[in-house]
């Protein structure tokens, strides 16, 4: 039996689709070309950034190209409310008020932008917060994927509470308000019709009022953050990163829902790196991990928050590490890019 | 989903692992031939759970690792032309050619995609008459009854524009070359529950007799894998040298024969080369002369391809078991998920991606 080498070339001159997944492809494209074009600091990348001059608030963007438009649990309107109130609250801010700016192809039928923006309203709306301002633009068919939407969004932070990725502590127990995976695997299964549709909804939903309830524990509460593109995988690493810790994890304490177990299962995409859209993680201090839980427990978004592990000092820092079922530990690396299912 | 929790209980995992430690007397070394097994394996750290000195060999099973550099090269001078849809499962399309990959050749504007069936891609020929629709059929038995359902239905049909690029792989033939390398030192098999459940167990019992080897039919969860090394490692120790089945929830001895049968009337055997191993005969399965319309690789003259195989990366050594990615000089370094040397990176089932993915260093080398 011979035995040879397959040593191939990559491709590095063009944008990938995993230059936008939210995982190593996405830090690089960050870290290498747009960050250094903008000049100024380089802290942690946060969910939503202090506003220079003022201390209380907070500002963040995000743009929404969900395909399909349309998903059980939501749509791209409702998302787009959800994902930038979130990215205000994992601050420790309240939303004060929204930008709406949208992208439309030309050819989408009237009826499904209707549809969006009733329900990006009635989000808006349930959310508490204004949409104080906006854009519209239409471009030709094919120039975009039906429609596009901007959300930017401001927020005042509660009294003591300020988090932020860097501020994870040894010793600081990690808290998930509520079971992982349901937005990616709902999302990826109506888009390619898997027929999982039944089984899963996301989970999309507006995490400010979880927030609120946290608020009393201002002090104790070190990191939130919402772990969407990367899943979990990814808002640990970045966690671990930006704080300069270990974080452990137990694999039997984090909640996978039967349907995304086996959606997962079948199509070999790992839950810790399916986005999210309706959960948080905490980092909190290791006395005040049970009332925090059971703030976060006395509403109905954080009914079933469990904690599902800790920081330590052990060294390198910089890692996530789960212990197995099987009680052995392994490193969660950062995921690289687009989730690609595998072949059987 | 309760099979699910049923086969990752962590109390009876360490019963059987504390069975497995009272049982085991030398170092045996036992071969997962799966890539998804070696993907469980690595990732809950069974295999650094055994008992002192065992160790499992990670076997030449992942299909994409497999496939030869001349099919994926001539994949991507097929995608490249215009008029063309090429589509294939999502783990193919990150695997490094001689000079790119179909993700990379998509961001350029080849019109590649993801596909979940071989009849997903049949039913996108049938929507896009205008376009040439082909599907890169890779893998081992498994896939090859999906694949040779889709050619009958294409058939039926009477769809000109509906095309697979076929590059399957058999798994038996892979056991006996590498009984047959003197360096082998194999001393008990896994075979892959998967396959089983199609083809059944039949034809690994001449092997287990004439090679004088235990292989145990075994499953994919965590549990799959510890009883299965356990009944690997009975039979070791006691001399025995059968074929069992672990994995009965799915399969019997003569495995899926309707299956079979789609897969005999569509396919015939040939010699196939495996990347990284080199040319095994009877090892792959062509499509027979009868379904030729739905050959790409004659109804595509791609032509010129001399595909590029560089030294440096050691993956034949990594799908024979003869070595361990950690034995790598580029592993985790010159050689990563973003930038793959070679295709046991690539997938989520090759060995090296799953000690990558595991975080498994070269001192943590369990070699």
């Amino acid at each position: 039996m011979s035995i040879q080498c397959p040593t191939p070339h990559h491709d590095d001159e063009v944008v990938l689709l995993g230059h936008g997944a939210g995982g190593r492809l996405t830090a690089e494209l960050l870290d290498q070309l747009v960050l250094p074009s903008l000049g100024g600091d380089t802290g942690p990348l946060e969910d939503a950034a202090l506003l220079p001059g003022y201390r209380e608030l907070v500002i963040s963007t995000d743009s929404f190209v969900v395909s399909p438009l349309f998903f059980p649990g939501g749509d791209i309107g409702s998302l787009a409310v959800h994902g930038t109130v979130n990215d205000l609250a994992m601050r420790g801010a309240w939303p004060i008020a929204l930008s709406v700016s949208l992208i439309v192809e030309e050819g989408l039928p009237m009826a499904e932008l209707r549809a969006v923006m009733a329900s990006l309203g009635k989000a808006a709306q349930e959310a508490g917060v204004p949409v104080v301002t906006g854009d519209t633009k239409v471009v030709g068919r094919g120039a975009a994927d039906r429609l596009f939407v901007n959300t930017t969004g401001v927020g005042q932070r509660h009294g003591s509470l300020h988090p932020s990725a860097a501020l994870a502590r040894p010793g600081d127990a990690v808290l998930l308000s509520g079971p992982i995976g349901l937005h990616g695997t709902t999302v990826l299964s109506t888009r390619e019709g898997l027929g999982f549709e039944s089984d899963i909804a996301s989970d999309s939903r507006p995490l400010h009022r979880l927030v609120l309830a946290l608020a009393p524990n201002g002090p104790a509460i070190h990191v939130l953050r919402d772990p969407t593109r990367g899943g979990l995988a990814a808002a640990l690493n970045e966690i671990a990163r930006d704080s300069a810790v270990t974080v452990e994890i137990e694999e039997s304490a984090v909640p996978v829902p039967e349907a995304v177990a086996s959606a997962c299962d079948l199509l070999g995409l790992d839950p810790l790196i399916v986005a999210n859209e309706g959960c948080l993680i905490a980092f909190v201090t290791a006395d005040a991990a049970d009332d925090v839980l059971l703030a976060m427990r006395s509403l109905p978004e954080g009914a079933h928050a469990v904690r599902i592990g800790e920081v330590t000092a052990r060294e390198p820092h910089g890692r996530v590490v789960l212990r197995t079922m099987v009680g052995a530990r392994r490193i969660v690396e950062m995921p690289l890019g687009e989730q690609l299912p595998r072949i059987c | 989903m309760k099979y699910l929790d049923e086969y990752r209980d962590p109390a009876l995992a360490r019963r059987l692992l504390d069975e497995l430690r009272r049982t085991t007397t030398r170092p045996w070394r036992i071969m997962e031939v799966c890539g998804g097994q070696t993907h469980t394996l690595v990732r809950q750290g069974i295999d650094e759970l055994l008992p002192a000195g065992m160790r499992m060999i990670h076997g030449p099973g992942c299909p994409v690792c497999v496939t030869p550099l001349e099919t994926l090269d001539r994949a991507m001078a097929i995608a490249a032309r215009p008029g063309v849809i090429l589509t294939s499962f999502g783990d193919m399309l990150r695997v490094p050619g001689s000079d790119t990959d179909l993700l990379s050749l998509r961001a350029r504007g080849a019109d590649v995609r993801v596909v979940y069936a071989p009849m997903d891609a049949v039913r996108l020929a049938a929507a896009h008459p205008e376009r040439e629709v082909v599907f890169l059929a890779v893998g081992f038995e498994t896939t090859a009854p999906a694949n040779a359902t889709a050619v009958l239905h294409a058939a039926r049909l009477g769809l000109a524009n509906s095309s697979m690029l076929v590059s399957h792989v058999l798994v038996p033939p892979a056991m006996t070359a590498l009984l047959d390398d003197p360096d082998c030192d194999v001393q008990a098999f896994l075979a892959a529950g998967h396959v089983c459940a199609v083809m059944g167990w039949r034809e690994y019992e001449p092997i287990a007799a004439r090679y004088q080897v235990p292989i145990v039919v075994t499953g994919f969860e965590p549990l799959d894998l510890l009883e299965g090394i356990l009944m690997a490692v009975r039979q070791l120790e006691s001399g025995r040298f059968e074929v069992r089945n672990q994995y009965a929830r799915a399969v019997r001895r003569a495995g899926n024969t309707d299956a079979q049968d789609a897969v005999r009337e569509v396919f015939q055997v040939t010699d196939r080369a495996w990347r990284g191993i080199g040319a095994l005969p009877d090892s792959g399965l062509e499509l027979r002369q009868k379904y030729r319309l739905f050959d790409a690789a004659r109804r595509f003259d791609v032509g010129g391809l001399r595909p590029v195989e560089d030294a440096e990366c050691i993956a034949g050594a990594i799908l024979t078991g003869a070595k361990l990615p950690t034995d790598c000089a580029a592993y985790s370094t010159r050689c990563t998920p973003r930038h793959p040397l070679g295709a046991p990176m690539v997938s989520s089932e090759g060995t090296c991606a799953a000690f990558h993915a595991a975080g498994r260093t070269p001192t943590r080398s369990t070699s």
